[in-house]
């Protein structure tokens, strides 16, 4: 749809641009809204915001001005210039994640070839905010956080990108658009009524992408790095105003991600069964699509959150080593096997 | 029920803890000053302040390894009196047919210097409980029996602290309640309760009589609403 | 001509010298670490202050006394029915109970007894308080762990005892009810089915949280083994409740030492769990609370029938003496030593409150533990600031 308006380079960036800047926010919105407060109220017996706006829609606006009017306070020892960038390194890698996020078969803003190893190699950037933020905070408790985080993000980005190596080796290619053409053109044993998604093929890559990726987002039961009844927050415990906003606007922003990338390597991302692959009415329904396997995505994700008790330290690396690498391990290996032999 | 078998049991010895008595007399020997039993109730033993710590080491043998607690008396009787006068005292004491009477007893195992330190034990095997007391002597100060019951250690700091005896051998005898900057001994008698000379003590002060043009209007509202209700049904 | 095995000796060497040049280079001395007085895990203003090596603990010292209201001083200067407002605020999640052994010793030095349908009333009020009290650590102790949504079922499901505690008192946490003698009060008319329905609610609010926590693999690896008390050591420390009985001393007040109150006329089991971890001080509490509910519906169903109050006079003067009675609170064992000098209110009370004891255990426990543990071991010992401090 995009050739046929046949705009120069930097026109159509920009609108790109644009139209993510704005998608961004808005998700990690919409997130916020479902999960965060209606889906954990329903959850606890209660009911959530329900007074701004009907049924409370209107909640994380008033608290995003809320938070933009607060004093910018900085701890009087702390390092000021690490200290500010800290939500920024966050928010920025959040941001270059969604450049490689397919809505359609046109609908994205950089169609990379590498687009799973870009996606890795970014989303890992966050590990480095969440160090300079712990460190500049000059707070104890933020300094046990950022320790802990690091082990943390460090230990699960193997069991991540393992479990992705079985579907790139499955796909035979590393872009996000041709993972989703290998699902929807693919078979399971000759049926292909409903192609092959991954989720079936690959579901012990699945699970392990689903650990990691709540290992990744820092949500319970993988939330030491922010534990609340402990560290009262952790490392971003010297946050408030605008600078937490950004920490909290990448969180959900992140979980969008990932649920994104969850969606389109196991799921078949925007496409539905009883289209072909290059069909343009995909590039409008595809968004709706892509949304509708997010939110049942980011739901597994957020129902655990409000579910399990939190791991220590030392068991969640445990696990980490011992369980999920040696499993993913054999994935690649069961994977590689199929692959040659069917 | 419950009353007609209590009141037996009052007239029956109380076996168990005459039991008790013995073999604590006979492992304690010349440590035991005196001792005091109400049946079915509770035993006091009182004991020599120098053998404190033999005592507590014979008592935990004999099988009382539980630690209750451990606190102390201040038999002076406080110089500034109990009340301060209020109408709500004097009312108390015109209509009382017998006028209050402070004891000049000092207790169970009757005491002889001012502060008296009484520790409970349990046995968790027996059921069993008994309570030891020493008197203080003038130096205002005690073995410490954190060595033999742990839990000493907190109840003895808080003792240190609020009545100023002495627990020789305790390594930390550091307030445990009160500021650092904090002088003087709370619990003791003559310090006195701030609060109250400050601001006395009303007594009841926060029950009004009804206004009298509006307890007749009350008055008949409450009435109809019993005739209403069936009137004494 | 270096082997195999001499080529790992030197290795072995070697790195052991780069760690101590780490050390000596870096200077990894200790952290003090303050955990609280203002702390989501806390119950209320306590202050831990740990010395940290990395993360795990050298030394824990709790500082107290930032609720100290010095009741002990107060109940001086007030007759002995005024004493009960201010005792019902020590342990202000259970309070019915703490009311009880107080009332129960002033009753022992008068010679008073009070009639039996008080008695049983006074312990369906006991067990009901346990419930309410136990139910919230029920949840709490996941909110420690980081399991956010129990604590809410918690709270929806105690609402249901704390309305039955104020139909018959009418109050919800201070009923101030018990009074020398008996009870202020007779239960209202349909209070007896209504509260039976309530009780078969908390065993379904008890199987819930055994679902949720108890047999969670997460809650069951943060707590097995973590804190383990042996039974000689919480015996000479002097804690006592749920904290004995998980560490596998067979030892209940209310069974062992009945002090007048119902508990002898009908049938119940005391739990006990060999453990003495912090899983096994929950699964205690747990099976507490459920046996709890089991008593109060074979104790509504006897209650017998007679005055509520025995006759003593409007004046209250308690004749001269000493007494000792501690009881089976929620929280453990709490007793009040009154020493009366015959006259209005009493000469000197003793506060025996189970978390004094409870948390005198926390630097022996603490040693070498991981901060997360400290959290989990603190969660498991439940105690109430008011409790501790006085």
């Amino acid at each position: 749809m995009i050739e046929l308006l046949a705009l120069p380079y930097w026109q159509e960036t920009s609108i790109k641009l644009g139209l993510a800047l704005v998608v961004i926010p808005t998700t990690s919105l919409i997130l916020v809204y479902l999960f965060l407060f209606k889906m954990m109220a329903f959850m606890q017996s209660r009911l959530g915001p329900n007074e701004t706006g009907p049924y409370g829609t209107l909640q994380l606006i008033a608290e995003a001005i809320k938070f933009l009017q607060k004093e910018d306070i900085n701890p009087a020892q702390a390092d000021r210039r690490v200290f500010r960038l800290a939500p920024v390194v966050v928010l920025a890698s959040t941001f270059l994640l969604y450049v490689v996020l397919p809505a359609g078969p046109d609908a994205v803003v950089q169609n990379l070839d590498t687009g799973v190893f870009y996606a890795m190699a970014v989303s890992s950037l966050s590990v480095l905010g969440i160090l300079m933020a712990g460190w500049a905070s000059a707070n104890k408790y933020a300094l046990l956080g950022g320790l802990r985080a690091a082990g943390q993000l460090i230990a699960y980005e193997l069991p991540l990108i393992l479990a992705v190596m079985g579907v790139v080796i499955q796909a035979e290619t590393m872009n996000l658009q041709g993972i989703v053409e290998a699902q929807a053109t693919g078979e399971i044993f000759g049926i292909g009524v409903i192609g092959n998604p991954f989720i079936l093929t690959q579901f012990l890559a699945f699970l392990i992408f689903m650990i990691a990726a709540q290992a990744e987002l820092t949500q319970t039961p993988f939330d030491m790095p922010v534990a609340e009844t402990e560290l009262v927050g952790g490392y971003h415990i010297e946050y408030t105003g605008f600078r937490f906003l950004l920490f909290f606007m990448a969180e959900f922003g992140t979980a969008f991600a990932f649920a994104a990338l969850a969606s389109v390597m196991f799921l078949g991302g925007w496409w539905i069964p009883g289209f072909d692959v290059d069909n343009n009415i995909l590039n409008i329904l595809g968004p709706g699509v892509m949304l509708g396997k997010i939110l049942l995505v980011a739901f597994f994700i957020f129902w655990v959150r409000f579910t399990y008790p939190r791991l220590r330290e030392d068991q969640l690396q445990k696990f980490a080593w011992k369980v999920l690498i040696p499993l993913a391990l054999v994935n690649i290996v069961l994977t590689g096997i199929f692959k040659v032999v069917f | 029920m419950v009353s007609e078998s209590a009141e037996e049991t009052q007239l029956l010895p109380d076996d168990v803890r005459e039991a008790m008595l013995e073999s604590l007399s006979e492992a304690l020997g010349d440590a035991l000053v005196e001792s005091h039993l109400r049946p079915h109730e509770d035993l006091w033993l009182r004991v020599r302040a120098d053998r404190w710590q033999d005592v507590a080491q014979m008592a935990k043998s004999l099988g009382y390894t539980y630690f209750g607690f451990l606190s102390a008396i201040d038999w002076e009787i406080a110089p500034e009196g109990r009340y301060e006068n209020t109408e709500f005292d004097g009312e108390l004491e015109e209509e009382d047919s017998e006028p209050v009477v402070q004891s000049t007893s000092t207790g169970y195992a009757g005491g002889d210097t001012r502060f008296q330190v009484i520790v409970q034990l349990q046995s968790p095997t027996e059921h069993t409980a008994f309570h030891l007391k020493t008197d203080v002597g003038e130096d205002n100060s005690i073995d410490t029996l954190r060595d033999i019951y742990a839990g000493a250690d907190w109840h003895e700091r808080e003792i240190h602290e609020m009545f100023g005896i002495g627990f020789r051998g305790h390594p930390n005898l550091h307030p445990l309640y009160l500021p650092g900057e904090f002088e003087g001994h709370p619990l003791r008698k003559d310090f006195p309760l701030l609060a109250r000379h400050v601001k006395p003590w009303p007594g009841v002060v926060d029950i009004e009589d009804i206004p009298e043009h509006l307890e007749a209007e009350l008055e008949a509202q409450v009435m109809a609403a019993f005739e209403a209700a069936g009137g004494g049904e | 001509m270096t082997t195999t095995s001499d080529r790992d000796q030197l290795a072995y060497i070697s790195s052991q010298a780069a760690d101590a040049r780490v050390n000596v280079e870096l200077n990894t001395g200790d952290m003090t670490l303050n955990i609280g007085p203002q702390h989501p895990a806390t119950h209320g203003t306590l202050r831990i202050a740990c010395r940290l090596d990395g993360e795990q603990v050298i030394m824990a010292e709790p500082m107290m006394g930032y609720m100290h209201r010095g009741y002990e001083k107060l109940c001086e200067v007030r007759t002995y029915p005024q004493c009960t407002t201010l005792i019902n605020r020590i342990d202000w999640l259970g309070s019915f109970a703490n009311e009880v052994p107080f009332i129960l010793a002033a009753e022992r030095l008068m010679e008073v007894e009070a009639p039996p349908r008080a008695q049983w009333i006074r312990t369906i009020l006991f067990e009901l308080s346990r419930i309410a009290n136990v139910a919230l650590f029920l949840g709490d102790m996941g909110v420690q762990l980081g399991a956010l949504t129990p604590v809410f079922f918690a709270f929806r499901d105690r609402e249901h005892v704390l309305n039955q505690i104020e139909a018959i008192t009418g109050g919800r946490f201070h009923p101030n009810f018990d009074r020398i003698g008996g009870l202020k009060d007779d239960i209202p008319k349909g209070w007896i089915e209504e509260t039976k329905s309530v009780m078969v609610k908390m065993r379904t609010f008890c199987d819930e949280m055994e679902d949720l926590l108890v047999g969670n693999e997460i809650f069951q690896t943060r707590c097995r083994g973590v804190g383990v008390i042996p039974a000689d050591v919480a015996l000479s420390y002097g804690m006592s409740g749920a904290n004995l009985r998980a560490s596998g001393v067979d030892w209940d007040l209310r069974r062992d030492a009945n002090p007048g109150l119902a508990w002898d006329q009908i049938d119940w089991r005391v739990w006990t769990h060999p453990d003495g971890d912090s899983f096994a001080r929950y699964w205690v509490r747990l099976q507490e609370t459920r046996e709890a509910t089991y008593i109060v519906d074979k104790l509504l169903d006897g209650i017998p029938s007679g005055p509520i109050m025995a006759k003593v006079p409007r004046i209250i003067k308690v004749p001269a003496g000493e007494a000792y009675i501690s009881t089976e609170n929620p929280l453990g064992e709490m007793g009040y030593y009154i020493v009366s000098k015959g006259e209005l209110g009493p000469f000197r009370v003793k506060i025996r409150t189970p978390s004094f004891n409870n948390i005198s255990v926390v630097p022996w426990v603490m040693k070498g533990v991981y901060v997360p543990d400290v959290i989990t071991i603190l969660g498991s010992l439940y105690f109430i600031l008011g409790d501790i401090d006085r």
